[in-house]
């Protein structure tokens, strides 16, 4: 039999009962939009910490301080302050490959301007920092090598601090008091958003961190040194080359573990995206259940259209039909339920991600890939499902089907 | 069309087997049938005359004995062979017409080849199908759907069907079983105008006014053949027709 008639013997089938027909189709719809919404939001989160993973900078190596146990409690990562600035210069002079270093200090700070005023974060680092952070000012002027080496009163804030204590007045040029410190403001920076793990990142002073430890938090060791790497390629080697530079400077005997911690920027981009991944595997196995629960209720429709249909079968047995004639019927109408139920439920899937990412604004990605995948799982449900009752179908006897009442 | 046996069986044994018990429902029937014959195969319920017409509609297989269709042997073939043996040698009538339903006369008619071995073009199926439906007097009905249909005219419909692939022998398995009086001699008159083309005919009837239009009555019993001979008073359709014409005025007046 022709591929044609059996389409058009098929389509007719499914049009002569068309509730049953869309009904069981809501089943395969419901499940392929329920996966596409999920894997785009699955996706959507992954592609949102992907994207901040970056806006940390190209190719970047940090490197924390250990951490200390003082009576039994120990601090986070910097606690130790075993990293010195003179760490930072042995960086940037010995390390092949390095472009760019900044030696970072932080703290949380309380700052004012007029009547305002606010608790942000202050960063001290090198004129570097903006570059590696790839981290563009939206007015004024970065702070310079010149301001790093004489410990000058200058700053660039961040978007959040600039509104919370200038609110509409524009911040460059003016006197921001940080603990009671009048520092100039000389650029605003842009924004950044919120960074992969909450914090917004434009809540932020960044200043020469001399100036920060000089005047501000005080103390003589870093936090952490940022480090750029020209290529890729080089950073495995760079990598190496801090460690053994750092155990050598802070005469880290051998068996004994670095007093500093190194992290590559792939390492921090591979716990993140891990977690999303996670996400979009729990979320598109859920939707997956849906499915297949939809798979279930084609092969209850089909088996109920082959019980129905018995003496249609006998005839077409008695005039010359083969088994496989029927069997590729019934198979059809299967295969054609789910992927027009899968077509449909894409168009849905796109629709609900759309109005997730529009009125609840979490991020979703839809890719080709994943349309692609819905559907052909769809179809390949059709022919699961379908396979059993239409092989039931083929193999009925054509005397008893004749027969059946 | 030329003479010669058409339909050889030799004797054929049918033989159910449902758990433990063993019916014998053909126990070595022999039977020739010519080319251009019309047979009435006939008997009580029972008499294993329908599982003979499965047999000879090649929808079952002998559990032993031969049977020789058109000269060639059909008693070992597979599912797939006889299928194609139905299709192309064999046209079927049945008592409740088993037609598609919510599907059009045309559409019908046409079943048969689409499983046939030859593709035809949609506009080759329809004109063929059309002609068909003509020469059973549903000129103009091609559209209509079996439940707009009366009982007469289905049947026409499905005698359309099973002549459109051309086959050697009709059968008709109660072709007038669940028809009226008059409709039934409408059919038979159907029957005996294909059968003077050339056409063989094989019918089960429990009926013996039916079987009366028939040239041969074979009687069946207990799965054997206990009578077999030609019909004396053979029944002409028309003759019926115009007789039954003039009862209903008689009735009138």
């Amino acid at each position: 039999m022709r591929v044609g008639s059996t389409l058009n013997v098929a389509f007719r089938a499914l049009r002569r009962n068309k509730l049953r027909s869309v009904l069981t189709a809501l089943g395969i719809i419901i499940g392929v939009a329920a996966v596409i919404a999920m894997v785009g939001i699955g996706n959507g989160a992954k592609a949102q910490v992907e994207m901040q993973i970056a806006s940390l900078g190209q190719n970047v190596i940090l490197i924390f301080s250990g951490s200390t146990t003082s009576s039994g409690i120990r601090t986070g990562w910097g606690g130790a302050g075993t990293l010195k600035i003179e760490d930072a210069e042995a960086i940037r002079r010995e390390v092949s490959g390095v472009i760019a270093v900044s030696e970072e200090v932080r703290s949380t700070s309380q700052v004012s301007a007029g009547n305002q005023n606010w608790l942000t974060q202050v960063l001290g680092e090198s004129a570097e920092y903006l570059d590696i952070r790839q981290w563009p000012l939206a007015d004024g002027a970065p702070f310079t090598p010149q301001d790093v080496r004489s410990a000058n009163k200058v700053c660039v804030i961040g978007r959040t601090t600039a509104t919370q204590v200038f609110g509409n007045d524009d911040p460059v040029g003016q006197v921001l008091r940080i603990k009671n410190v009048p520092f100039i403001v000389t650029g605003v920076l842009t924004p950044k958003g919120l960074s992969a793990l909450g914090p917004d990142q434009d809540d932020v002073v960044i200043m020469p961190y001399t100036s920060a430890m000089k005047r501000v938090i005080g103390g003589t060791t870093l936090r952490n040194i940022n480090v750029q790497v020209g290529d890729a390629r080089q950073l495995p080697a760079a990598q190496q080359q801090i460690i053994s530079l750092l155990r050598q400077r802070h005469n880290v005997r051998a068996g004994k573990d670095d007093d500093f911690t190194v992290r590559g920027q792939q390492e921090i981009a591979d716990m993140a995206t891990a977690q999303s991944k996670t996400m979009t595997l729990l979320l598109g196995a859920i939707a997956g259940v849906s499915l297949i629960v939809g798979g279930i209720g084609i092969m209850n429709i089909m088996l109920v259209s082959v019980t129905e249909r018995t003496r249609e079968i006998g005839v077409r047995l008695a005039v010359g039909a083969h088994g496989r004639d029927i069997l590729t019927q019934f198979l059809i109408e299967a295969v054609a339920l789910s992927s027009v139920g899968g077509i449909i439920g894409i168009a849905f899937g796109i629709g609900a991600s759309k109005i997730l990412s529009i009125y609840a604004s979490w991020p979703t990605l839809i890719s080709l890939t994943s349309i692609m995948v819905a559907f052909l799982f769809s179809a390949g449900v059709g022919v699961f499902f379908g396979f059993y009752p239409a092989r039931k179908a083929a193999a009925l006897d054509p005397i008893e089907a004749l027969r059946y009442e | 069309m030329n003479n010669g046996t058409v339909v050889k069986l030799i004797d054929v044994h049918k033989i159910y087997r449902s758990g433990e018990m063993e019916v014998q429902a053909v126990c070595g029937v022999s039977l020739e049938i010519q080319r251009g014959e019309f047979v009435a195969l006939m008997g009580a319920s029972g008499s294993g005359k329908s599982t003979l017409m499965n047999l000879l509609g090649c929808l079952d297989r002998p559990t032993r004995g031969q049977y020789l269709l058109d000269n060639t042997d059909v008693s070992h073939l597979n599912r797939d062979q006889l299928a194609d043996v139905r299709n192309g040698k064999l046209g079927f009538v049945f008592q409740s017409f088993n037609l598609l339903p919510r599907t059009s006369a045309r559409e019908n008619v046409e079943l048969p080849l689409l499983y046939g071995k030859h593709q035809l073009s949609y506009p080759q199926l329809r004109e063929r199908a059309d002609r068909v439906l003509a020469s059973v007097g549903l000129q103009g009905r091609e559209e209509h759907h079996p439940s707009q249909l009366s009982g007469g005219q289905q049947q026409r419909v499905a005698i359309a069907r099973a002549l459109i692939n051309e086959p050697e022998v009709l059968l008709a398995d109660e072709p007038t079983g669940n028809l009226d009086s008059r409709t039934s001699v409408e059919i038979m008159g159907i029957f005996q105008e294909l059968n003077d083309r050339g056409i063989t005919v094989i019918m089960v009837t429990h009926e013996q006014d039916i079987a009366a239009y028939a040239k041969r009555n074979v009687l069946l019993r207990d799965g054997l053949i206990v009578n077999d001979f030609a019909v004396a008073n053979r029944h002409d359709a028309a003759t019926e027709m115009e007789r039954l014409a003039r009862s209903t005025m008689d009735e009138d007046k």
